[in-house]
């Protein structure tokens, strides 16, 4: 018990049991077995290799949101402005995907490069409303949002509306050399998205161990004014952390247009930069964790679809267990941190020095 | 009232802060809490006022056994602190702070509530109006404010933790005398935390002393400033001899400057500073000290005249530029404003360096070599908010830029004792050197 980190997972897996015991209690109240409605969830996320997809072709996007997230909050901005983000990297990939014709192996990576400097572009503007016009990033990051729904669904009910009539639905479906493609049919994931994905986790990890930036990131958070004074360029880690974020949430739009979807749709982003929030306060803004846990939220997602076939309950009990899992994990928290406090009050030898970067992770990271 | 300490023990992780603390004291009263920067005496005080729980030991009140760790058990023994920073809440009047914490049951209406401001202030010679606002108020009537609230919550032994740091020199005597009534006339226990040894001369009956989170000594005053230092310190300090250096040219020129904030103006201020030459800004606390040193260093705009540095014209410029030229600013409010609580001492230096990679080893080692350095007691893992104020003062030492061509500095020593203020005084100095200023004391006296 002695081992912090093994005391950390052993919380979380405490706040995991708890949250399934209360749903179960739900469950049981309406008359259903939670065992049954557990295994559908399992069934509905990992019975075979294309649903387990499924759960990938969720967790990817969040993932992508999330990473990007972590980088704004350790600035100490709270992106809220991350779903509108998600859409104007969705909007600016479209755009892409409907003007130019060119080979996939081109077009692609164009598609993306338009849907990173959308979502850029997106977050730097709730920067400027903030260190320019002392708009809060909360109130700036709202309104974007609403302004860019809107817009979406502007152009899908005009301009991009399909030749047959716009049934505000959706645009007319992108052309396939316009698509990301999945890897193989029993696995249907694109491997570029996959890839990204796992490079945008291991660069968020680095960029905040081991470099100046990330340092910056991490004391404008704490304290801006004692930042400048220290010589931290503030108004500049505002302006990128919103870019970077902005960035990772721009390519998650891509994918829901470029490969969950194969059209812009209204409500594109299902979300994900909101949930992302969420998965980020959850585990105290953890390169590690949140990848982790938006893993555990995409298979109880993807899984609970099937409720509604096999049990004839409606999948929005997967909402109902996500939230218990949120207010346990919160819970368990607190729990922790309270715990870890009396222990390092009684022991001898501090201990507040885990959660600090460690000298061979930072080596890595500076490429020595 | 009785208090009595019986065998406190509280430990920090590694630091050990009070160490077996047996003490009692009596009613009428005013006893001074001394020792260094580090040396427990906030511990002990946090620990009677119930702010933290000991690790192991005892208070007894008239010999009953005081709840230990709850601040409200505390009061209702009778157990008040006035803490450095008053615990007050900026937007609501003096009225409104002045009720607060009182039991439901018994609190007065704030006609009531008004009127005995009134009384009270009037008997102890304060200076307040129940209707003002906090953030209208100077440190010394928050203070006031705090010590008549303690009082109406029937307070009988009043703790104050460095109550003089701020205030005005009439404040400090209205202070004393309320403080001499509180004990001579009405008994109560008055526990003085200081670092100013004027003030405990001056006021104290008894000083207890604290070395190292052992009690030392327990003196009848009246006692010597040597006597006393000694005890603080175990030996006896020798002040610094200054040397002079021959001024060189501009360093920073005031042309006719005007700066303003919501309290004061500053009207067309000129002024000339050398390299080599150190500026006293005496006077009392807001009469425009503050605007001046921000302006030196860009924190201000001024809305007319002109700042150079260097021959260069900086007015209106950003602080980026003014730092860029050399100008070094360190704040009053260490942790509000100059250190970031929440990131370790490698983390600060680090952050103050420059390229795009950290390479933590290395900057682990200047951060020990920095901390032995300055006599900073904490490592390189601590985060800053775990030091104490003097040692948080002197790891910002160690954090201010080589040669600098104008050091500003905003009360440097401000809650600093002998010992901290030499070092820090000495280690301010070698940067001073470095940029060819020193010691030519020019004051500037500064009224409304």
């Amino acid at each position: 018990m002695s081992n912090p980190k093994v005391v950390r997972i052993l919380f979380v897996l405490l706040s995991i049991g708890a949250s399934l015991l209360v749903t179960s209690v739900l469950v049981m109240v309406v008359g259903q077995s939670p065992l049954d409605v557990l295994d559908r969830i399992w069934q509905g996320a990992f019975r075979n290799s294309e649903s387990t997809a499924g759960v990938f072709n969720f967790w990817i996007p969040l993932a992508l949101c999330s990473m990007g997230l972590i980088l704004t909050f350790t600035a100490g901005l709270w992106n809220i402005g991350a779903e509108g983000q998600v859409l104007a990297g969705a909007i600016a990939a479209s755009w892409a995907a409907r003007t130019f014709v060119l080979p996939n192996e081109i077009q692609i990576p164009l598609e993306l490069l338009f849907a990173v400097a959308g979502g850029a572009l997106w977050g730097l503007l709730i920067g400027i409303l903030k260190t320019r016009f002392g708009v809060n990033e909360i109130f700036g990051g709202v309104g974007l949002n609403a302004i860019i729904s809107v817009y979406s669904i502007y152009l899908i009910a005009g301009p991009w509306q399909p030749p047959e009539g716009g049934s505000a639905q959706s645009t007319q479906p992108f052309p396939d050399h316009a698509l990301l493609h999945p890897m193989n049919e029993t696995f249907p994931v694109s491997l570029i998205a996959l890839i990204l994905t796992a490079v945008a986790i291991v660069a968020v990890y680095l960029l905040l161990r081991g470099t100046r930036w990330g340092l910056q990131l991490k004391a404008t958070g704490k304290n801006a004014k004692s930042a400048l004074l220290l010589g931290v360029p503030t108004t500049r880690a505002t302006l990128t952390a919103l870019m970077a974020g902005g960035v990772l949430a721009g390519l998650a739009g891509a994918y829901r247009v470029l490969f969950t979807y194969d059209s812009l749709r209204p409500n594109v982003s299902g979300g994900i930069g909101y949930l992302g929030l969420l998965l980020v306060l959850l585990t105290g803004m953890s390169a590690i964790w949140t990848p982790i846990v938006a893993f555990i939220f995409a298979a109880i997602l993807s899984g609970s679809t099937r409720l509604r076939v096999s049990l004839g309950l409606d999948s929005s009990l997967a909402g109902v267990l996500q939230g218990i899992l949120v207010l346990s994990m919160l819970l368990f928290n607190g729990v922790r941190q309270r715990w870890e406090e009396r222990r390092k009050s009684k022991t001898v030898t501090p201990s507040a020095v885990e959660s600090q970067p460690t000298p061979s992770n930072a080596k890595a990271a500076s490429g020595e | 009232m009785e208090l009595e300490f019986q065998h406190i023990n509280k430990t920090f992780g590694r630091v050990r802060a009070n160490q077996d603390i047996s003490l009692t004291l009596r009613a009428g009263r005013i006893v001074g809490i001394l020792g260094e920067n580090g040396a427990g005496k906030s511990t002990l005080m946090k620990i009677l006022s119930g702010y933290q729980p000991a690790d192991s030991g005892e208070i007894l009140v008239d010999g009953v056994p005081l709840h230990a760790g709850n601040p409200q058990a505390a009061i209702e023994a009778g157990i008040g602190m006035l803490q450095q920073d008053p615990l007050d809440v900026s937007p609501f009047t003096v009225l409104e702070n002045f009720t607060y914490g009182q039991v439901p049951g018994k609190r007065l209406n704030s006609r009531e509530a008004a009127k005995r401001i009134r009384e009270q202030a009037a008997l102890f010679g304060f200076d307040l109006d129940p209707d003002q606002t906090i953030s209208s108020l100077s440190i010394g009537q928050r203070q006031q404010l705090e010590i008549m609230r303690l009082l109406e919550l029937g307070v009988k032994a009043l703790i104050l933790d460095e109550p003089t740091t701020g205030i005005s020199a009439e404040q400090k005597e209205v202070l004393f005398a309320a403080l001499r009534n509180l004990a001579k006339r009405d008994g109560l226990i008055v526990l003085l935390v200081s670092h100013k040894l004027e003030d405990v001369i001056a006021l104290c009956d008894e000083v207890v002393v604290l070395r190292g989170g052992v009690l030392v000594g327990d003196r009848q005053m009246p006692a010597t400033t040597a006597e006393l230092v000694e005890l603080m310190f175990g030996q006896a300090l020798t002040p610094q001899s200054r040397e002079s250096v021959p001024l060189g040219s501009s360093a920073l020129r005031f042309d006719g400057v005007t700066l303003r904030n919501k309290r004061v103006a500053v009207e067309k201020f000129t002024l000339e500073v050398r390299h080599g030459e150190v500026i006293g800004f005496a006077g009392l606390d807001g009469s425009g000290q503050e605007l001046i040193l921000r302006a030196c260093a860009g924190l201000v705009r001024p809305s007319a005249g002109h700042i150079l540095l260097n021959g260069q014209d900086l007015t209106g410029k950003h602080f980026r530029a003014y730092r860029e030229n050399g100008v070094v600013f360190s704040s009053a409010g260490r942790v509000e404003e100059g250190l970031i609580a929440g990131l370790t001492l490698t983390e600060h230096l680090a952050v103050t360096n420059s390229g795009a990679f950290i390479d933590w080893e290395a900057q682990r080692e200047r951060t020990a070599a920095q901390i032995k350095h300055f006599n900073v007691r904490g490592t390189p893992e601590s985060e800053i908010q775990q030091l104490s104020g003097g040692n948080q003062q002197r790891f910002l030492m160690a954090l201010l830029p080589d040669r600098p061509n104008l050091l500003v500095l905003e009360q440097p020593t401000r809650g600093l004792d002998v010992d901290s203020a030499r070092i820090s005084g000495s280690s301010c100095w070698r940067a001073v050197m470095l940029a060819r200023q020193s010691c030519s004391h020019r004051p500037i006296w500064m009224r409304w």
